[in-house]
């Protein structure tokens, strides 16, 4: 059963890359989550369509584009938009939470002008909706893999700066850490995240990723760092599982990972509310 | 301290401040030695706080100086000298799983810096920290599941495990039993007289401080008093009808419960330091 992803480069691939967003995803989720930022991700993921449209609606009139994988112009949506959402937050400083659902819509709005503009691409719309495990070529699997390994050496070296941000902005400023750039720095890996993750779970579900093993984690961890390793632990079997029954049920593998997602969520909640 | 050795530890010239055109201090002056311990006390909204944050450069002064070890705040870079505890200290969202060893191990980041990470040797001084404030029992237990007077015990080893020269404490006795306030202001003693830590101490509570402290310092709006703890008592009845309108020397006060929306609090920070 998981001979056959050794035996297509394809799939090998996609079992590679879904190895790797199985880690990174979790890991930014577990700050994601503690500094309340789910719902950014959210937000992201759907500016992340917006680029997605745009690169396939440019695919269809400019030849330099039709050769791209439509996923890049997402990330630039992603962190353009991951930067304007800070803007915002700046602006509107009371009501901190209003910029993401006029990042959210704005990005969607936008995304279905772009769509129906180059009416015609529905079903690869389906797979950047939902996640696809054919998704994955060899230059694409070497661009996950460069920049997993950018994204994991980052946290690794700001560690302790973003625990400590997460945990007490105020004291971690008075300390003399760096927010703003640091945080700014934060969310462009959040963005990049999600556009390596979304090729294998879709744009709808990769925000799911992040934080479902997050909660599970959250429940089991008695120290910050044991929540990373729960979550990692979680967000593999997750990925590995889903895609294998996906392949072989010949389902989206987005629906399939959030749905073991939320089976082992829901142990988790049952095995930790009787102690 | 080895490049410049000032004359004060902190000074404040001429300051003055206001919330969204609502002046809340006025004309501070104020010099607090090395090896001082300053009482800073007055009612509730009479600026202590504001005072604190401007001198920690979390806001601005909208005139005069803030400075430092002798330097403006605005270009102050050493701040493993300052321990801070905030008056908010146990605001913190409950359900974050850190441990207590975690939690006080970011009092010495600052310290190690950017790109390094904590040694033996600076791990070794978070457990002397946290036996410090009598909390080794509970070492590895999540700061959540504490009492909020043992969490404030924690945030005052973080504050003091960098080794700071300059302690400054916002209100950090609320929520701790009698027993232990008696402890903490030993402690704070033992501080400031045996490692020569200057300290700040925030309070309601004029008569317990004035058993330690060597300086007092009146605020509301602007400083009503600022001297030795010796004048401050031979002027007391004065000075507290000045500020308060009567004598007063306990004041029933907690602040544990009112905390504003967290996440307002951190936009606080957002114009100024980062
Ligand atoms: N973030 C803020 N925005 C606007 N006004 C504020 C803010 N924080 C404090 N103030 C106002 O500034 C004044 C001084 O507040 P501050 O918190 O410094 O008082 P305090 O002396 O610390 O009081 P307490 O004894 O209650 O802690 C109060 O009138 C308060 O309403
Ligand atoms: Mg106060």
């Amino acid at each position: 059963m998981i001979e056959v992803f050794f035996q297509y480069d394809f799939l090998r691939y996609s079992l590679f890359t879904g190895l790797l967003i199985g880690l990174l995803a979790p890991l930014i989720g577990v700050f994601i989550v503690v500094r309340r930022l789910s719902l950014m991700a959210d937000a992201l993921s759907h500016i992340t369509l917006t680029g997605i449209a745009f690169s396939l609606l440019l695919g269809r009139h400019i030849n330099f584009f039709a050769g791209m994988n439509p996923v890049y112009m997402g990330m630039i949506f992603a962190v353009s938009g991951s930067v304007m959402i800070e803007k915002l937050r700046h602006t509107y400083r009371f009501y901190k939470e209003l910029a993401i659902p006029i990042i959210l819509s704005a990005g969607i709005g936008i995304g279905v002008v772009f769509i129906s503009l180059a009416d015609g691409f529905t079903t690869d719309l389906f797979s950047y909706l939902f996640g696809s495990v054919v998704a994955i070529s060899r230059t694409d699997f070497i661009v996950v893999l460069l920049l997993t390994s950018v994204v994991a050496i980052l946290l690794f070296l700001f560690y302790k700066e973003l625990f400590f941000l997460s945990f007490d902005e105020e004291q971690a400023v008075i300390s003399g850490i760096p927010r703003r750039s640091l945080h700014l720095m934060f969310i462009v890996i959040v963005a990049v995240v999600i556009g390596l993750s979304m090729q294998i779970v879709g744009i709808l579900l990769v925000s799911a990723l992040m934080t479902l093993p997050v909660a599970a984690a959250m429940r089991l961890a008695g120290s910050f760092k044991q929540m990373f390793l729960y979550a990692v632990i979680i967000g593999e079997v997750s990925v590995l599982s889903g895609l294998f029954t996906a392949f072989h049920m010949d389902l989206a593998p987005g629906g399939m990972i959030v749905v073991i997602n939320v089976v082992i969520l829901l142990f988790v909640l049952a095995f930790t509310s009787k102690k | 301290m080895q490049t410049n050795n000032p004359s004060h530890i902190l000074e404040m010239d001429n300051v003055h401040f206001s919330y969204a055109h609502q002046p809340v201090l006025e004309d501070i002056n104020m010099k607090v030695s090395p090896g001082s311990f300053l009482g800073l006390v007055g009612p509730n909204g009479s600026g202590k706080s504001t005072l604190m944050k401007l001198l920690l450069g979390l806001l601005t002064a909208d005139r005069g100086d803030v400075k430092l070890f002798g330097e403006p705040v605005k270009s102050f870079k050493q701040w493993s000298k300052v321990g801070f505890v905030s008056q908010k200290a146990n605001s913190f969202n409950s359900g974050f799983p850190a441990t207590v060893f975690e939690v006080v191990s970011m009092g010495m980041y600052g310290k190690v810096g950017l790109f390094r990470f904590l040694k033996k040797h600076h791990k070794q001084k978070v457990r002397e920290a946290i036996a410090q404030v009598g909390m080794e029992e509970y070492m590895y237990q999540n700061i959540g599941k504490l009492s909020g007077g043992q969490q404030q015990r924690v945030f005052i080893a973080r504050a003091l495990v960098s080794e700071p020269d300059l302690l400054i404490l916002d209100e950090p006795t609320v929520g701790v039993d009698a027993q232990s306030v008696t402890n903490f202001y030993e402690m704070l003693k033992e501080l400031n007289v045996h490692k020569g830590i200057t300290l700040i101490l925030v309070t309601h509570d004029i008569g317990a401080m004035s058993d330690y402290v060597t300086d007092v310092a009146c605020l509301n709006k602007c400083i009503h008093f600022h001297g030795n703890k010796e004048t401050f008592e031979a002027n007391r009845e004065e000075m507290m009808t000045a500020m308060y309108g009567h004598d007063v020397s306990v004041i029933e006060h907690n602040h544990a419960h009112d905390h504003h929306d967290h996440s307002h609090d951190h936009d606080d920070l957002a114009g100024t330091r980062s």
